[in-house]
């Protein structure tokens, strides 16, 4: 079993999440468990050193390139040493070149893969998908990233706040860079309003990663009902079929079912008959139309056949479909009205036991809404 | 004296032939596709001005086009970018059914797209890449209103191909959703 992953993120440097991270160490240790520190980058910080004492803590490498010492994590020995809870530093770090991985938490993914729980830290500004926003709020490009699945895919986000005129109070106290780098990085990253900036970018980072584990757990009952759905021999709950051609004009078609599925906490496939091969603007429309259900978590089939009632029939019956929707069919001609049923009448007939739900044009309304 | 009968039957035949065919003609003019023009409307939030979104709409009906509406909506980070957003759909439905009811008005065709992406910006140049458009039309946001921040306009000025307008709404009433 996959260890756990737990984050400790920060607006930037200096705020403390090495030190948090540490503290949670000790705490965990003095539940019983056994805490290595894989990898710590004090950067001279007497507090974190002293955090880090009474936590044993596994050697770093020690990497050669190009003349230049670099210490990096020394990964074989973590896995060599199998401890409970593995405590690893800078998340978003490239490594030297010549190691297992070229970057850190790739080296994380191995841990965890080992059954070995992680705390680590990262700050905001190395996410992947942030990087532009960043650059654009503080003027600096930050060339160490990391992939924003390594952040979703964390059990645990925590954020180390603190505020910018706090972290300003620290840097100026020589608590986050030696004395000589101060003045450079309160004129550089260090302002307030960039500060502020990421703070927010940081709190609202965790905030969606709140909502998003909740997201996760309102759609965890759907996915076992899929996962009962293959064994079992009837459908237990309500599935809705929209039946749409690729038209901009069906979009209301699976924006109603879409509600109706809601209500009925149904899950929904939107179905597209192709008589004919798609123009340009229809395989527009159908590729449009596969996006949505990815949107809606819906599953777009597109099949080919000329009797659309036949089709239709076919997928309902394999969808186990509770529920069809389809547009207004375009009015007939009395010479079609008397030589055979209509579509909805066909589909009725196709379809036993199946409810039939026709979709007006609201727009087409006459009189006003309330 | 028979035949006056006969010339009322074939001249009543002709009439419902003729008033059949001006029908079926006009049934299928309401079918057509107007415009194969489309201009792409990107928008945020649930407090669209009415104002951009008429002269969008004037737009797109001088243009013969049709209106494509295009909902941003954030993705959370913590989740993959392809995973089901069922709550910010809710809200784009909600807005491109209030946005199809006055594009009816206006007797514009509309075209409701979602684009998502993990910020404005991110999910603006999934939509480019996506959809085609002949022309952009964006409004920027105002006080109550919402819209495209400045940064995000200046990014669309910049790596937009083709025109792209910009919309500063003047007055301050919002689109109701449906």
């Amino acid at each position: 079993m996959a260890g756990r992953h737990t984050v400790f993120l920060g607006m930037a440097a200096g705020v403390g999440k090495t030190y948090r991270m540490l503290r949670e160490g000790h705490g965990e240790r003095g539940e019983g468990r056994d805490v290595v520190i894989g990898y710590l980058e004090p950067h001279g910080r007497v507090e974190t050193e002293a955090q880090a004492d009474g936590l044993e803590r596994i050697a770093p490498r020690i990497v050669n390139y190009r003349d230049v010492e670099l210490t990096e994590m020394d990964l074989p020995a973590v896995l060599d040493r199998r401890p409970e809870l593995a405590l690893v530093d800078e998340l978003a770090h490239t490594n030297a070149p010549g190691l297992e991985h070229e970057k850190r938490y790739e080296d994380v993914a191995d841990v965890l893969a080992a059954g070995i729980d992680v705390y680590s830290t990262v700050n905001v500004q190395h996410l992947e998908s942030l990087n532009d926003q960043v650059t654009e709020l503080t003027g600096v490009r930050v060339r160490e990233t990391f992939p924003d699945s390594v952040l979703s895919d964390a059990d645990e986000l925590v954020l180390v706040d603190l505020t910018p005129s706090a972290l300003i109070e620290r840097l100026r106290a020589g608590k986050v860079y030696p004395a000589a780098r101060v003045p450079a990085a309160l004129n550089g990253f260090f302002r307030i309003e960039h500060l502020e900036a990421l703070r927010e970018v940081a709190l609202r980072q965790v905030a969606e990663d709140v909502e998003a584990k909740r997201l996760r757990v309102d759609m965890l009952p759907a996915r076992e009902d899929r996962l009962m759905d293959t064994a079992a021999p009837q459908a237990v709950g309500e599935r809705l079929l929209a039946l749409v051609t690729p038209q901009p004009s069906s979009q209301r078609i699976v924006r109603r079912a879409w509600r109706s599925a809601q209500r009925l906490g149904a899950e929904m496939d939107v179905l597209i008959v192709l008589g004919r091969e798609p123009s340009a603007a229809e395989r527009e429309q159908i590729e449009a139309f596969h996006r949505l259900g990815s949107l809606l978590g819906a599953r777009v089939i597109v099949e080919e056949g000329d009797d659309v009632v036949d089709v239709a029939a076919r997928v309902a019956r394999e969808r186990r479909s509770t529920y069809v929707l389809i547009g207004t069919p375009a009015a007939r001609g009395a010479v079609r009205r008397l030589t055979g049923p209509s579509l909805v009448d066909r589909l009725l007939r196709a379809l036993p036991g199946v409810d039939l739900r026709i979709v007006a044009d609201r727009s087409r309304r006459e009189w006003p809404r309330s | 004296m028979i035949a006056a009968p006969i010339i009322l039957a074939a001249g009543v035949a002709v009439g419902v032939v003729v008033a059949l065919v001006v029908v079926r003609r006009r049934r299928a003019a309401d079918l057509a596709p107007r415009g194969t023009r489309r201009i792409l409307f990107p928008y945020v939030g649930t407090q669209l001005s009415v104002s951009a979104l008429d002269a969008a709409l004037r737009i797109a009906r001088a243009e013969n086009a049709t209106l494509v509406p295009a909902y941003l909506a954030p993705v959370p980070m913590a989740v993959p970018l392809d995973t089901p957003i069922p709550r910010a759909c809710d809200r784009a439905f909600e807005m491109e059914e209030a946005i199809e009811q006055r594009a009816a008005g206006a007797n514009v065709p509309v075209d409701g797209r979602i684009g998502r992406g993990r910020t404005v910006r991110h999910a603006l140049r999934g939509l480019l890449a996506d959809e085609h458009y002949d022309r952009i039309v964006v409004a920027a946001a105002t006080g109550r209103t919402d819209g495209l921040s400045v940064a995000d306009v200046a990014w669309l000025l910049e790596h937009a191909p083709g025109e792209v307008v910009v919309l500063r709404p003047a007055d301050e009433a919002a689109l109701a959703a449906a």
